[in-house]
């Protein structure tokens, strides 16, 4: 295919399956979640044809954050909470580049709090996962923001003490939010058109995945995971749709992605656990976008600049 | 050069004109007054005639502390003489005054020359409010024993003939009143206000011209003094500016072309300059949400192939410790520049200190070996941003520039810096590399390995700030962390063994030597200078680089009796209660020295809040090595 925009000549478009992005075995618990959304990227990103070298996967710290160890792409397995602004900062300056920020609840909603907000904001074309199993995993049971009100946990064995942070709302209540999606790692086929639908989205996609933990919250999940009818899919012709999870989950709420009132409100779910795409508006500003920048020779940079020296010439 | 300069008037307002080899100007006013406005020209034009220059801003930390308060005192000092200046010297000999209060707060710091001439706002004498004609009774009377020759100058009534708010106009009537005295040519005068002013309306840049002229011409009328500095029209091609500003342009000489920033006095100036040219000279300049966003968002930057850079100040630096880890641990080339103020916590936020270097060096959990450089003139601050950009992609590391509050707002001309398209980055290396490439192929020896980044077809791997092996893959097995430490660590040893000697100012021996960084370097070798003519035998010698050090110190040490570091940051005095040589807490640079070449060095350390006199190291000099022999 030649592309005309960028006059870089032909580009070879390479076709790839799901194992030319595998990357080491995954070292998670058997029957984490983690797996499911492995498998689930992996399949994406050889459907979008992405190629291995032009992708990159940052993360933080737990057990979220190992996801770019086990895939063929780049990656960047930063520190704790601060995900984000490395994948700010890189996306900044090589927009080329295909960025998926990969998060648990900890490191998003917790130590990371202000990088989410601004983020969100600033609305760089990434697509944000934030693995919420509702616990600190990799520590050994600690309450995150997201741990149900009353679940014990080792730092507070009598029961969180206040109601979890709701991470959609969080995210709908932020001036500029462009993308807001709800899956569950329990869900294949919704979870991988919600992040097909991510990842077509140029802006902040965000991502938010009901994640069983086997070890510490399996509990938590076990009801939603048990009875579909516990789940209401928002469904819309805009929206994220998938046959087999529409099948197996009879209740559907009609919902425009374009109503962000109505979409706060659906994010107050009380017992329910809504799936689908909340909010969407590809109209945002970007700030990547905005801050793009112009190409100059290293012979215009030192003309400019010496004109620059030239105001301050004695 | 002497500083004691042969003020021979005894009146100001007296016709009478001295010829000084140098003098140091003081303009003192309430914050938004403009006294910085007026010094910086003032300095600029004297540059541009040839004049050496360098100056020192006096900020308070709030933007409009209460009107008419010592301690709301907002200046700049600029010290002017015929050959090269290169530090602020000991005291004022003529101070601008906008009210008596700025004054007395110079004053009770012993700002001023014994006998300076003082102009000063005549209003307040006069004043309808008795508390504020009292007020100016109590200060005279204080200041008395200063000696000083005090010069009232209606500078309200003067500006009100031409703008309705004097408070907006009293600094440009002040810069004219100092062309007059100092015979500055007035159409340099009006282009630097047209140039100062340039984004300001005709009409307001008119008036400032007005105002000026109106200054000039009541100096001429009313006060006879005249102070002729001689000026030497320089060989080389001068610029001027001050060091926030060399660091921004440094920045784009060494062509980097990406800086995150979150806004921290006294850095953030430098953020102000890049904003204004980076768009079109192609860069970009981010304002992230907090300090440790924005190291995280230079590391990704560089990561993906652009060299990046962060600016902060020390609260800054603290808390970009956990990242300045990570950017060390996955060898992510990385400039950080902190322009240092009193500490700790919020410390001193416009005030002068060099209180970070063992932070710089030392402040990170774990093993963190990086590069920590410091410059010690406005034009090192420009030089200094190509070599650390250099280091950094060569050696894969950290880089720390230590620059301070004094080199940040300080203004000096020097030669003007001929660019290099060598200094600009070049594009990202996207080119495949071989499946076998590794992106931790450390040499054995040097520790130096490529560089892959994102895009490279065939160089995938994660990078992690867990220990990690050759190919980035985390691993605990036996060795690894023993052998990635010694790489990232050998680094710095061959980085050393590149350095040149630091050279020796003074004699090669000697019975003492004083050993600086950073700012201080102009005071220390002024006062240096002063001592030998008095027949002391002292030296000084100036780090540029305090991680790795520069090598042969231990060789320079041994030819000196005693060897002493002046150094703005706190020390013990060896006399104070319940110190002694075992619990002493030394200055920062001597703690490294001492640790580094198990030589006895001794520390002289001050934290007042302003730059070294040269003056006090001098008189510590004497008091060290005897008096000399004036001569």
């Amino acid at each position: 295919m030649t592309c005309s925009l960028l006059d870089c000549g032909t580009v070879e478009e390479r076709d790839f399956e799901m194992s030319d992005f595998e990357g080491t075995v995954a070292r998670w618990c058997p029957g984490c979640g983690d797996h499911a959304v492995l498998s689930s990227v992996q399949r994406l990103l050889a459907d979008e044809r992405l190629p291995p070298e032009q992708t990159v996967f940052v993360s933080g710290i737990g057990c979220s954050s190992r996801f770019p160890h086990y895939l063929n792409t780049y990656g960047f397995h930063g520190i704790h909470g601060r995900a984000l602004p490395l994948a700010t900062g890189m996306k900044l300056v090589r927009p080329d580049l295909h960025t998926f920020v990969v998060m648990g609840d900890g490191d998003c909603c917790s130590i990371g709090a202000a990088h989410w907000v601004h983020a969100i904001r600033y609305n760089v074309d990434m697509v944000v996962i934030l693995l919420d199993n509702n616990i600190y995993g990799l520590t050994k049971k600690q309450t995150s923001p997201t741990t149900p009100q009353g679940f014990g946990t080792n730092t507070q064995p009598r029961g969180s003490y206040l109601p979890a942070l709701d991470p959609l709302s969080v995210t709908l209540g932020v001036t500029n939010a462009s993308f807001v999606a709800q899956t569950a790692d329990w869900a294949p086929g919704h979870l991988y058109e919600t992040l097909r639908a991510a990842y077509r989205h140029r802006g902040f996609s965000f991502v938010r995945v009901l994640q069983r933990c086997p070890v510490w919250t399996l509990s938590i999940f076990r009801t939603a995971v048990q009875q579909p009818q516990m789940t209401e899919l928002l469904l819309h012709e805009d929206g994220i749709g998938d046959d087999g999870t529409s099948q197996l989950y009879k209740n559907h709420l009609s919902h425009d992605p374009a109503d962000l009132d109505r979409a706060r409100a659906l994010a107050r779910a009380g017992d329910r656990v809504r799936l689908g795409l909340f909010f969407h508006d590809p109209t945002r500003p970007r700030y990547d976008a905005l801050r793009a920048l112009p190409v100059h020779t290293a012979e215009e940079r030192i003309a400019t600049l010496n004109e620059e020296l030239d105001r301050y010439a004695v | 050069m002497s500083t004691r300069s042969p003020v021979s008037v005894t009146d100001a307002s007296a016709p009478g004109a001295i010829r000084v080899r140098e003098h140091a100007v003081e303009v003192v006013s309430d914050s938004g007054e403009g006294a910085q406005k007026c010094g910086q020209f003032f300095g600029a034009i004297s540059a541009k005639l040839g004049n050496g220059v360098w100056t020192v801003e006096i900020i308070p930390a709030e933007i409009q502390p209460p009107a008419r308060t010592p301690s709301g005192a907002s200046g700049v000092r600029i010290r002017i003489g015929s050959g090269a200046v290169t530090n602020w010297g000991d005291h004022a000999d003529l101070v601008v005054a906008f009210n008596e209060q700025v004054l007395l707060a110079r004053h009770r710091c012993d700002a001023l020359a014994p006998g300076a001439i003082v102009l000063i706002e005549s209003m307040w004498a006069e004043h309808h409010d008795e508390r504020i004609r009292a007020q100016w009774q109590a200060a005279m009377t204080e200041l008395a024993s200063g000696g000083y020759r005090i010069v009232p100058v209606p500078m309200e009534q003067e500006c009100l003939e031409i703008v309705d708010n004097a408070r907006r106009g009293k600094n440009m009537f002040v810069l004219g009143l100092l062309a007059a005295i100092y015979d500055r040519d007035l159409d340099r005068v009006r282009a630097q206000i047209e140039l100062g002013f340039e984004k300001k309306s005709e009409a307001i840049r008119a008036a400032n011209i007005q105002l000026m002229e109106r200054g000039a011409a009541w100096a001429r009328e009313h006060l006879g003094l005249r102070v002729e500095i001689e000026t030497v029209a320089s060989d080389h091609d001068l610029v001027v500016m001050n060091g926030n500003q060399a660091l921004g342009m440094g920045a784009i000489a060494a062509g980097f072309d990406f800086c995150a920033m979150y806004p921290i006095t006294p850095a953030t100036s430098v953020s102000h300059y890049l904003a204004d040219v980076f768009d079109t000279v192609g860069g970009t300049l981010h304002q992230a949400e907090d300090e440790i966003a924005a190291i995280g968002a230079a590391i990704g930057a560089s990561y993906a192939g652009k060299v990046a850079f962060t600016v902060t100040s020390g609260p800054g630096l603290a808390l970009k410790t956990e990242f300045i880890g990570l950017a060390v641990m996955t060898e992510v080339p990385l400039v950080i520049v902190n322009v240092q103020r009193g500490g700790p916590s919020t410390g001193l936020p416009t005030k002068v200190e060099q209180s970070d270097l063992l932070a710089a060096m030392f402040g990170q959990p774990g093993d963190v070996p990086k590069v920590v450089m410091a410059p010690a003139t406005i034009e090192e601050c420009f030089h200094c941003m190509v070599t650390a950009r250099r280091i950094a992609e060569t050696f894969r590391c950290v880089v720390v520039i230590l620059s301070d509050a004094n080199l940040a707002t300080g203004v000096q001309p020097f030669p003007r810096p001929q660019l290099d398209v060598e200094w600009q980055a070049r594009r990202p290396d996207l080119s495949p590399v071989s499946e076998r490439a590794r992106p931790f192929d450390w040499d054995d020896r040097t520790g130096l390995s490529r560089r892959i980044i994102p895009g490279q077809p065939g160089g995938m791997h994660t990078l992690t700030g867990l220990i990690h092996d050759e190919d980035s893959k985390v691993s605990y097995a036996p060795g690894v962390n023993e052998r990635a430490c010694s790489m990232r660590s050998r680094k710095m040893a061959v980085l050393q063994q590149t350095l040149e000697p630091p050279r020796v100012h003074g004699a090669e021996t000697g019975r003492l030597l004083i050993v600086g960084w950073g700012s201080t370097r102009g005071a220390i070798e002024e006062a240096v200078d002063r001592a030998r003519e008095e027949g002391l035998a002292v030296s000084a010698l100036h780090m540029r680089f305090l991680s790795p050090l520069e090598p042969g110190l231990k060789d320079i040490f041994r030819r000196f009796d005693q060897v002493l570091t002046v150094e703005i940051n706190y020390s013990d005095k060896p006399d104070d209660p319940f110190v002694t040589d075992e619990n002493r807490r030394r200055g920062q640079l001597c703690f490294v020295l001492r640790a580094q070449t198990l030589v006895d060095v001794d520390c002289w350390t001050r934290v007042p809040g302003e730059p070294l006199r040269p003056g006090r190291i001098l008189t510590e000099i004497r008091s060290r090595i005897g008096e000399g022999v004036e001569r």
